[in-house]
């Protein structure tokens, strides 16, 4: 690991100014991401900024019928929370379905939105990797890509988001609210959140250098079943190889998201109007344009048949 | 690979340095090294609770709580696995929840709580779940067994806690100490000698002891 300077503000504004005023500083939260990939130098900041000292830690009812959760709410109890579970359930499956329970006992709420878009070639430093070092080329296009993507990728990467909160709050039509190093506050809602990665895999996100999350905000329950069904090679502690995200309701209409098959949450709300036909008429529109390896094309069926169980439980 | 003969060198001293230079010697270095970083080593002063006592360490800012209480303050109950926080062999309880010591860093947990295996309990007063590990042969070569006791205990905290889990059919209802709920929770401590029923059993045992 590279060495750096350390600080820890207790303001957000603080916290925002000392990033983007110090070359080459990272936000850190829970760590479990940043710190992985710093031990392997491929993070190498020069200057972390702890953000545990900024409060954020709260979950509040919204004036309009919605909660407001704190950037810095611990995976562990945004999934407890009593109002999570009872009104977007799909958000504390998401969040149960993810990592082990230590880690989500220190992962957090902003921090597993910005865990990295990432692929087994990005930590491979013999290898090339658009995305650790642009212009290298990409390793994975001819390697092995079972786990990566099926459509949004580009000629320069086809790593996927590895997130399961991130889909569900997609789902969910969350905003993400920021402050930058100025005191400027802004909202992103989460469709625009994560960004494809055309000819620049390095950034995962629109968010601006030295920008703070400080709050995710979820609009007022969406009626229906809220189901997370997440299919991966093991049964606990393993990423996606396909994620379902979704609220169904008894006649079949709903809303739904894909996790494992896209560098960000994959969501085509037109293809929601044919959730009454079948997983396959909905599938067939999501995944349209989609450009799998041969090694993944298998996500494509996977996909559909997630659905068609989701589907089924709702029903049930 | 000579082993350097250096006067009071540990034998934990000498596979680091063993294994540092195996890391040296498979990582392409100049390829692999990224810009970044300050020029030098920046050191501060870390005061924590650990075990019940307060200790102060001067530490690099890169030290994790793991290497912390491993190498400055000498309680080598807790083990580096992988040190990527996918094995759990360092799963140390730290102001009362359970975590990977290895992916978070010491100058983080300043004023924090930490325990250890070390301080659920001692040879001559065990703690019940060290006892139930005993009791049901919940390991065989022991390297995990800090992590997956630190991680027991919490566990059935979490449970008690009414925190739920992937398995929990009902997000809403009470949760219960079953089978299925401790191995889905127990997820993050690997035992590569396969121990696992028996660390089920050893945590069903206490989990059905009254409080």
């Amino acid at each position: 690991m590279k060495s750096f300077t350390y600080e820890r503000p207790d303001t957000p504004a603080a916290a925002a100014a000392a990033v983007a005023g110090t070359p080459n500083a990272k936000f850190i939260a829970g760590g479990t991401n940043l710190l992985d990939l710093m031990k392997l130098q491929i993070e190498t900041p020069a200057h972390l900024v702890d953000v545990n000292g900024l409060g954020l830690d709260t979950v509040e009812p919204t004036g309009e019928g919605g909660l407001r959760i704190g950037a810095l709410v611990r995976n562990t109890d945004l999934a407890a929370h009593p109002r999570v579970r009872k009104d977007y359930a799909v958000l504390s499956r998401a969040l149960l379905a993810g990592a082990s329970g230590q880690l989500r006992n220190k992962a957090t709420t902003a921090g597993n939105l910005l865990q990295r878009t990432r692929c087994p070639y990005f930590y491979d430093t013999a290898q090339a990797c658009n995305k650790r070092q642009p212009g290298s080329g990409c390793s994975a296009l001819d390697g092995v890509s079972r786990s990566l993507a099926v459509i949004g990728s580009s000629e320069a990467c086809i790593a996927t988001h590895p997130g399961d909160l991130a889909v569900a709050m997609r789902v969910l039509d969350a905003t993400v609210e920021t402050v930058d190093g100025k005191g400027n506050e802004r909202t992103i809602p989460m469709a625009e959140f994560h960004r494809l990665p055309g000819d620049k895999p390095n950034l995962d996100t629109t968010l601006r250098p030295g920008e703070l999350i400080t709050a995710v905000t979820l609009p007022k329950p969406v009626a229906g079943t809220h189901i997370y069904r997440k299919v991966r090679d093991r049964a606990s502690y393993a990423y996606a190889l396909v994620s379902v995200a979704a609220i169904l309701r008894k006649d079949g209409s709903g809303h739904v998201a894909f996790g494992g098959v896209a560098p960000k949450p994959w969501r085509v709300e037109a293809a929601e109007a044919d959730l009454q036909k079948g997983a396959k008429a909905v599938t067939d529109k999501v995944f349209s344009g989609a450009k799998p390896t041969e090694d993944n094309a298998f996500k494509l069926k996977l996909a559909e048949r997630t659905l068609t169980a989701a589907l089924t439980q709702a029903r049930a | 690979m000579r082993i350097p003969r250096v006067a009071n060198m540990s034998r934990r001293d000498v596979i680091a340095a063993a294994t540092a230079c195996a890391a040296m010697g498979t990582l392409p270095v100049p390829a692999a090294a990224q810009p970044g970083g300050t020029e030098r080593p920046v050191l501060t002063t870390v005061d924590m609770t650990v075990n019940g006592e307060r200790r102060v360490v001067e530490l690099d800012t890169r030290t994790s709580l793991l290497d912390a209480v491993r190498e400055h303050l000498h309680l080598t109950g807790a083990k580096k696995g992988c040190d990527h926080g996918q094995c759990g062999a360092c799963t140390m309880i730290v102001d009362g929840r359970r975590i990977n010591s290895c992916l978070t860093l010491a100058v983080m947990h300043r004023g924090s709580t930490v325990t250890t295996i070390e301080g659920l309990g001692q040879p001559d007063h065990l703690h019940p779940m060290q006892a139930a590990f005993i009791e049901h042969d919940g390991y065989q070569c022991g390297f995990c067994t800090p992590g997956q006791i630190c991680s027991g205990v919490a566990v059935l905290a979490e449970i008690k806690a009414g925190i739920p889990s992937h398995v929990t059919a009902d997000l809403n209802a009470p949760m219960e100490a079953s089978v299925d709920e401790i191995r889905e929770r127990m997820s993050g401590n690997l035992c590569r000698c396969g121990a696992y029923s028996n660390i089920v059993e050893a945590m069903t045992e206490i989990a059905g002891r009254p409080a």
